[in-house]
């Protein structure tokens, strides 16, 4: 019993090899990366390992008030020992600290917000693309629906309606952004339910769940990841703008977003590098959204060699 | 054709209603009452219950949404929370500098982008187009009050050419006026160009796959010229499409910008009244903006339907 296995094992190898070696064998997919997508994955383990220890090797608490003076440019010497790296802000806090501890609120909730965007809008893409009938038509309505008004004017409609608490900052931005999520896990779930190997499986007999599990969510697994990536970068765009407006993440909490605006008169009233209060913060967000970006640009250009590449 | 044109308007206007019994809902139905968190919790019982007569607070949430619905169509808008000046007032205001502010981005934008993203496309793998597409995607995955930080950080504070504040009064000299109005300007047609610029390049570069580009390139037509005149022209209908969805995309672009740099448009009265709670006025701006966001995406949608020759002119 043991020996079969052993040498349908090898066969299976040695075909596959020999598959590899024809002139038409598909291209192997192994993801090389170029400069600029390892340094955005760089970029990115640095701000989510922030994520988890900021608040512990952050040199002060987010909420230590340290001098007499507010908006000191970067390097000044604070009164009892020690040097604002980056300057300190409005309230006489380090601005290197609150955005190390920053990080927390503004990745980690992004992250989890786009965790659960994923959990509903694969749930009910999937969902959609299986019963199809009632069920799609109603999903899909409702999904139109959300996605026909901007985000910003959906977050400002809940932030009124429910008041603004980190909860609902999550359900808000998760809810919003799961109706992209749906329309790319319905696209997908169609695709692969009208499949040849779904259809033998169907015949077989096999129970709906073991489709869903064994043949959609398995081949729509690599471009939902890809996805994941973008919609991330679009939940810290959405949460860190509505702490900019003052209606996202509330004080003390230091968070990227609303430390930008918290600064913005800086620019007018301190001298020198002080005035890059609220350029630290905007840069924190900047750096990791664009990482993300830049891993993901590399990821999709790997699919297609077309003419007009080769025309270069 | 024109049943397509047809049935998509149709769409949006249904859309549209849907847009107002959402943001009817989100309002009116919220935990609490209403009338206390419009009065305040200073309001006495007897003022409460007058306020709830008078708003129809005490009739069913059906009668109330068609209330509503009637008094929006209508064009009376109610009083505001501050100050009790009607909203049509308040808003007949800023309205116009908001559509003042945008028709100025779209106007500078999109023939600005259009070429950027052409000469892009006509000189892939070259230094220009490296530049403007790691320049864009930049751009579009920063936030928008990054750029607008920036541009105060050079423009205003090291530089000192324009004010930070965007101070557009009826009083102000034309000099003044453009002055003022620069800053936001350059903000939104840099956040929205970014994504046209994109757009179209990889709009074109998408027609450089098709079978009648490779004949042309097989028959050793120049690029230059298989650029502008086979492959422009058939990617017109999708940039029309892109070019109204950005300046949809303008709807939101507007909020943050008009907030940072305090320009009295139609977005920074609809925030101050999210900040005060003023329910009838955020209800009035969020019908106006959405309203333009839903006519601009159909927009987008029958450009689409018109410019595909296949559905001009069915068989």
């Amino acid at each position: 019993m043991t020996d079969t296995t052993q040498s349908e094992m090898t066969d299976n190898d040695q075909e596959k090899t020999i598959y590899d070696e024809l002139p038409d064998a598909p291209p192997k997919k192994t993801l090389k990366l170029t400069w600029t997508g390892k340094l955005g994955v760089v970029v990115v383990a640095f701000w989510v390992i922030m994520a988890v220890i900021g608040p512990w090797v952050a040199p002060y608490d987010q909420a230590e008030i340290l001098d007499m003076d507010s908006y000191l440019p970067p390097g000044a010497e604070i009164d009892g020992g020690g040097t604002h790296w980056l300057g300190s802000d409005k309230n006489e806090r380090d601005i290197l600290s609150r955005i190390m501890w920053g990080a927390r609120m503004t990745v980690g909730i992004s992250f989890i917000a786009t965790l659960l965007a994923y959990m509903l809008g694969v749930t009910a893409g999937i969902a959609a693309a299986v019963k199809k009938g009632w069920t799609d038509m109603i999903l899909s309505r409702i999904n139109d629906a959300i996605l026909s008004l901007p985000t910003i004017m959906l977050g400002l409609l809940i932030v009124v309606a429910l008041g603004s608490s980190i909860p609902i900052l999550i359900f808000t931005a998760a809810v919003i952004y799961a109706s992209s999520v749906y329309r790319i896990a319905r696209a997908y779930g169609q695709e692969i339910m009208v499949m040849d190997y779904v259809e033998s499986a169907q015949a077989r007999g096999e129970t709906i769940w073991w489709i869903i599990f064994r043949e959609v969510l398995p081949n729509a697994a690599m471009p939902l990841a890809t996805d994941f990536g973008l919609r991330l970068v679009f939940v810290v765009l959405f949460i860190s703008s509505l702490s900019f407006l003052g209606l996202g993440i509330q004080p003390p909490n230091a968070d990227w977003g609303s430390m930008v605006r918290g600064n913005l008169e800086a620019m007018q009233f301190a001298e020198g590098f002080g005035a890059w209060a609220p350029i630290w913060p905007a840069l924190a967000i900047a750096s990791f959204t664009i990482a993300i970006n830049l891993i993901v640009d590399d990821i999709s250009a790997k699919s297609g060699g077309d003419l007009a590449k080769k025309m270069i | 054709m024109q049943r397509m044109v047809f049935q998509r308007i149709l769409i949006g206007i249904v859309t549209l209603w849907v847009v107002s019994v959402l943001v009817f809902l989100m309002t009116n139905a919220l935990p609490g009452d209403v009338a206390q968190i419009v009065l305040g919790q200073s309001a006495t019982p007897e003022s409460l219950a007058a306020y709830r007569a008078e708003r129809g607070l005490d009739q069913p949430l059906l009668f109330q949404y068609f209330g509503w619905l009637g008094d929006m169509l209508t064009g009376n808008l109610g009083t505001s929370k501050a100050g009790g000046a009607t909203i049509s007032s308040l808003i007949a205001g800023r309205l116009g500098n908001t559509m003042f502010l945008a028709a100025l981005v779209a106007v500078i934008s999109v023939p600005l982008s259009v070429a950027l993203g052409l000469l892009a496309a006509m000189y892939p793998g070259t230094w220009i187009d490296r530049a403007l597409t790691f320049g864009t995607l930049a751009l579009i995955s920063v936030p928008d009050f990054f750029i607008a930080t920036f541009a105060v950080l050079f423009l205003a504070v090291n530089l000192g050419w324009l004010p930070a504040i965007a101070n557009v009064a009826p009083e102000n000299t034309f000099w003044e006026m453009a002055r003022g109005i620069a800053m936001p300007l350059i903000v939104l047609v840099i956040v929205v160009a970014a994504q046209m610029i994109r757009m179209t390049r990889a709009g074109i570069l998408n027609v450089m796959n098709s079978p009648y580009i490779e004949m042309a390139i097989l028959k050793g037509v120049r690029r230059k010229r298989i650029i502008l005149r086979h492959a422009f022209f058939n990617t017109i209908g999708p940039i029309v499409n892109v070019i109204a969805l950005n300046l949809a995309y303008l709807v939101s672009g507007v909020v943050i910008v008009e907030t940072i740099f305090s320009y009295p448009g139609l977005a920074k009265l609809m925030i101050d009244g999210v900040q005060t709670r003023d329910l009838p006025l955020v209800q009035a701006c969020a019908m106006i903006f959405c309203g333009t966001y839903v006519v601009l995406i159909i927009l987008a949608d029958v450009a689409a339907i018109l410019a595909n020759p296949r559905l001009r002119n069915p068989k």
